[in-house]
């Protein structure tokens, strides 16, 4: 007998993965957000949240931390990059390589070997932002580099070649096209560091002394006793990052109308 | 005498530890259409983006107006390129790739103070030029309107018309243009070559322009320079270069030829086909020639009133004139008329003095440093052929051993004893089975001489060449092996060695 699937049945699987994943637990939360104790409908929760100064300081502590996070990650990864993109080497794969191997390695590890280290510096404890945004930046740097890495060096040569030849010094060649030509890579890789950054607190616990907490922190807490709050939380965090998503993403598809053929 | 804009002085460029410009010497005459014309890998794109910048020769000089800027980087070049994929800026829209140049751009604004002293300043172009500029810009290329436009819906025609925009745009002293028409199709292709000469004659600069097209050459050049492998094989005017190519390569590449081997028999005067033609060009007595006869000078006559009398073996209709090929004895002459004839039909043929061009042969043998290995074959070219060590020494032989005894019985051992190969083109034949030779190599190139074809064939490392000649059509690129029988390989002893 000849097994015969329609692409309908062939989607059933995904569809109840789907629903039993993502849209199921994605109603739960919205229902606990939404509901007191007595599981009654209400909005206690959203009015708590934004009239509570320790629970808006960590978003905006939160962010702030992300946002430096993602930008220093930037200023290391874009030279990197455009060194790796650009060099002729034969061996530039390795340098890559190196560069990217840290992602394989155990993320537990890492942020531990960087704690044993800052505490024989004696800075654990001491500078509890600074080493949560280092341990950070040390953590997401390859995500940063790859795809700043993959964009550069998609960039066709001659287009450096046009603007030498058009009178442009390297100066002008990199600010007027290196750079707005590499503003996908740019976006995804700023929108790969942003989003952990914000919700990864083990970096935060480890490296901040538990003494900063950023809103990932603050969701696992709450669900040690506070379901409804936490998942209110949760779901502010999803509307920022949705909103930050979909400025990027605007973005980029922007761009890659622009960037087809030629 | 016209003003030299560009002079290449003894050219040299290696790319890594390839020799791709060897020795170029040539100069461009300030407002003339020069073309650079040879097949791929002629090294004519390297020549181009050396006068743009791009790459740096290896040694020699490339002076414009006189002043060496043979180090220069592009940016300070006053040339131009049109890229052949045009290399158009993705993220910016018509003007604003063809304003690219002019925002680069700084000029010298000289103001008069209260006190009426004057002073200049390096000033940035004003927006309003800008603007102006670019309109004008896209007025001569026919693009009004499209400044807004984003490149990638553009046409191939017209984001060649931006490229070209965005060059002259700088008012550069020379336009280099690699390719440009390259990747447009065939009608659109023949427009573009008339507009550019238009553009040319309007603009009143230097067009220094690549391509492997010969027709393209011919059409738009007042100058046309032919390379191959590096090497400028010839520089003239269309015609000249038609008319009287300087050799074989030259004849072949540009338009079709009939190209035989013959014999200078008397002064002015030329055998092949076994018949004696007048010509016009001089060469000793006995030489060996290419003799080289253009397919329209050819005329067709009774048979019994023609210098040659051959059979038509086919006939291809080609729209302003019929092909036809004709046999005559073992050589196949073809034939552009217009009129016909039919396949099978016995014809005269004649051609007059001024139509046949001789040119001195190349490659008339194979020279190779060989060296004698353990098993007495000869190791050249990247491979091992059996030969026959005696004849090194006159009169001497091989014992049981393999070692060879002299004349005198002196007993020697030729390992690794350094000669001299020579090999006619005659004797080497090529085969697809790479263990049937001794070496294996790429066709380069492939010329038909009326009754056998002169191969050139190139060892992949070393680069060395093996001439030869074949009956049978092979295909350039094809990989072969070089076969030589073990009796027709000639070697002496190198004097160095003998001295020893």
């Amino acid at each position: 007998m000849k097994l015969r699937f329609s692409r309908k049945t062939l989607g059933i699987p995904y569809a109840v993965f789907l629903v039993c994943f993502v849209i199921i637990p994605m109603l739960v939360i919205v229902f606990y957000a939404f509901t007191d104790d007595e599981m009654h409908f209400s909005f206690v929760n959203f009015g708590k949240f934004f009239s509570d100064p320790t629970k808006l300081s960590t978003i905006v502590y939160s962010l702030v931390i992300a946002l430096l996070t993602t930008a220093v990650t930037l200023v290391i990864a874009y030279p990197v990059a455009y060194i790796l993109a650009r060099s002729k080497m034969q061996k530039k794969y390795i340098l890559l390589l190196l560069f990217v191997t840290p992602m394989w390695i155990n993320f537990v590890l890492r942020v531990n070997a960087l704690r044993e280290i800052l505490a024989w510096a004696g800075m654990l404890g001491e500078a509890n932002y600074f080493n949560t945004i280092l341990g950070m930046v040390y953590d997401f740097l390859p995500f940063m580099i790859l795809p700043l890495y993959t964009t550069l060096s998609k960039i066709d040569g001659s287009l450096y070649e046009a603007s030498a030849d058009l009178g442009g010094n390297s100066f002008t060649t990199f600010t007027r096209v290196t750079v707005p030509l590499s503003m996908p890579g740019v976006l995804s890789g700023m929108t790969m560091v942003f989003l952990p950054s914000m919700t990864n607190y083990v970096v935060s616990d480890m490296l901040g002394n538990s003494k900063v907490t950023i809103i990932g922190k603050f969701i696992e807490t709450y669900f040690g006793t506070d379901w409804h709050m936490g998942s209110m939380i949760a779901l502010i965090l999803l509307v920022i990052v949705l909103a930050s998503t979909l400025l990027t993403g605007g973005f980029q598809s922007e761009h890659n109308v622009r960037g087809t053929t030629v | 005498m016209a003003e030299h804009i560009i002079e290449l002085k003894n050219v040299v460029k290696y790319y890594d530890d390839t020799l791709v410009i060897d020795n170029v010497n040539f100069y461009v005459n300030k407002g003339e259409f020069i073309t650079f014309l040879g097949p791929s890998g002629c090294g004519k794109t390297t020549t181009l983006r050396m006068i743009a910048g791009f790459d740096l020769p290896t040694s020699g000089q490339i002076l414009l107006n006189g002043k060496d800027i043979s180090l220069l980087p592009p940016n300070k070049r006053p040339v131009n390129t049109v890229f052949q994929r045009y290399a158009l800026f993705p993220h910016l829209n018509v003007f604003e790739n063809i304003a690219f140049g002019l925002r680069c751009k700084k000029v010298v604004n000289t103001y008069e103070n209260d006190k009426g002293d004057r002073y200049s300043r390096k000033e940035k172009l004003s927006k309003k030029e800008i603007a102006e500029k670019v309109k004008k810009a896209l007025a001569l290329v026919d693009l009004e309107g499209f400044e807004k436009r984003a490149v990638s819906t553009l046409s191939g025609g017209q984001q060649q018309r931006v490229a070209i925009a965005r060059a002259i745009v700088n008012e550069p002293e020379i336009l280099l243009l690699d390719e440009p028409l390259g990747a447009l199709d065939l009608k659109m292709r023949k427009e573009m070559q008339i507009e550019l000469k238009e553009m040319h004659k309007r603009l009143g600069i230097t067009f220094i322009y690549v391509t492997h097209d010969q027709e393209e050459a011919l059409t738009m050049s007042d100058t046309i320079v032919v390379m191959a492998d590096g090497v400028v094989q010839q520089i003239g005017t269309p015609k000249g270069i038609y008319d009287e190519p300087a050799n074989a390569f030259v004849a072949d590449f540009i338009g079709e030829s009939n190209i035989i081997i013959g014999t200078v028999v008397a002064p002015r005067k030329v055998r092949f086909c076994g018949k004696d033609f007048a010509c016009v060009d001089d060469f000793e007595v006995n030489e060996k020639v290419d003799v080289v006869v253009r397919p329209e000078d050819i005329e067709m006559c009774a048979p019994e009133s023609g210098m040659l009398k051959g059979k038509v073996i086919s006939v291809v209709f080609k729209g302003i004139h019929y092909e036809i090929t004709v046999q005559v004895g073992k050589f196949e002459f073809v034939i552009q008329s217009t009129q016909s004839r039919c396949v099978g039909d016995l014809i005269g043929m004649n051609i007059a003095p001024d139509a046949i061009h001789l040119m001195a042969q190349r490659h008339t043998t194979n020279i190779f440093d060989g060296v004698i290995t353990k098993r007495n074959t000869v190791e050249f070219a990247e491979g091992e052929f059996e030969c026959d060590v005696t004849q090194l020494y006159p009169g001497s032989h091989l014992d049981e051993e393999e070692y060879l005894i002299t004349k005198e019985g002196e007993k020697i051992d030729l390992t690794g004893t350094e000669v001299r190969v020579e090999v006619s083109p005659a004797d080497i034949t090529i085969s697809d089975d790479e263990n049937a030779g001794g070496t294996m190599g790429h066709i380069i190139s492939m010329i038909y001489k009326g009754d056998h074809y002169r191969l050139i064939v190139r060892t992949p490392e070393e680069e060395e060449d093996f001439v030869l000649a074949t009956p049978d059509l092979w295909n350039e690129n094809d990989y072969v092996s070089v076969v030589i029988p073990k009796d027709k390989i000639k070697l002496t002893l190198k004097p160095a060695e003998e001295k020893r």
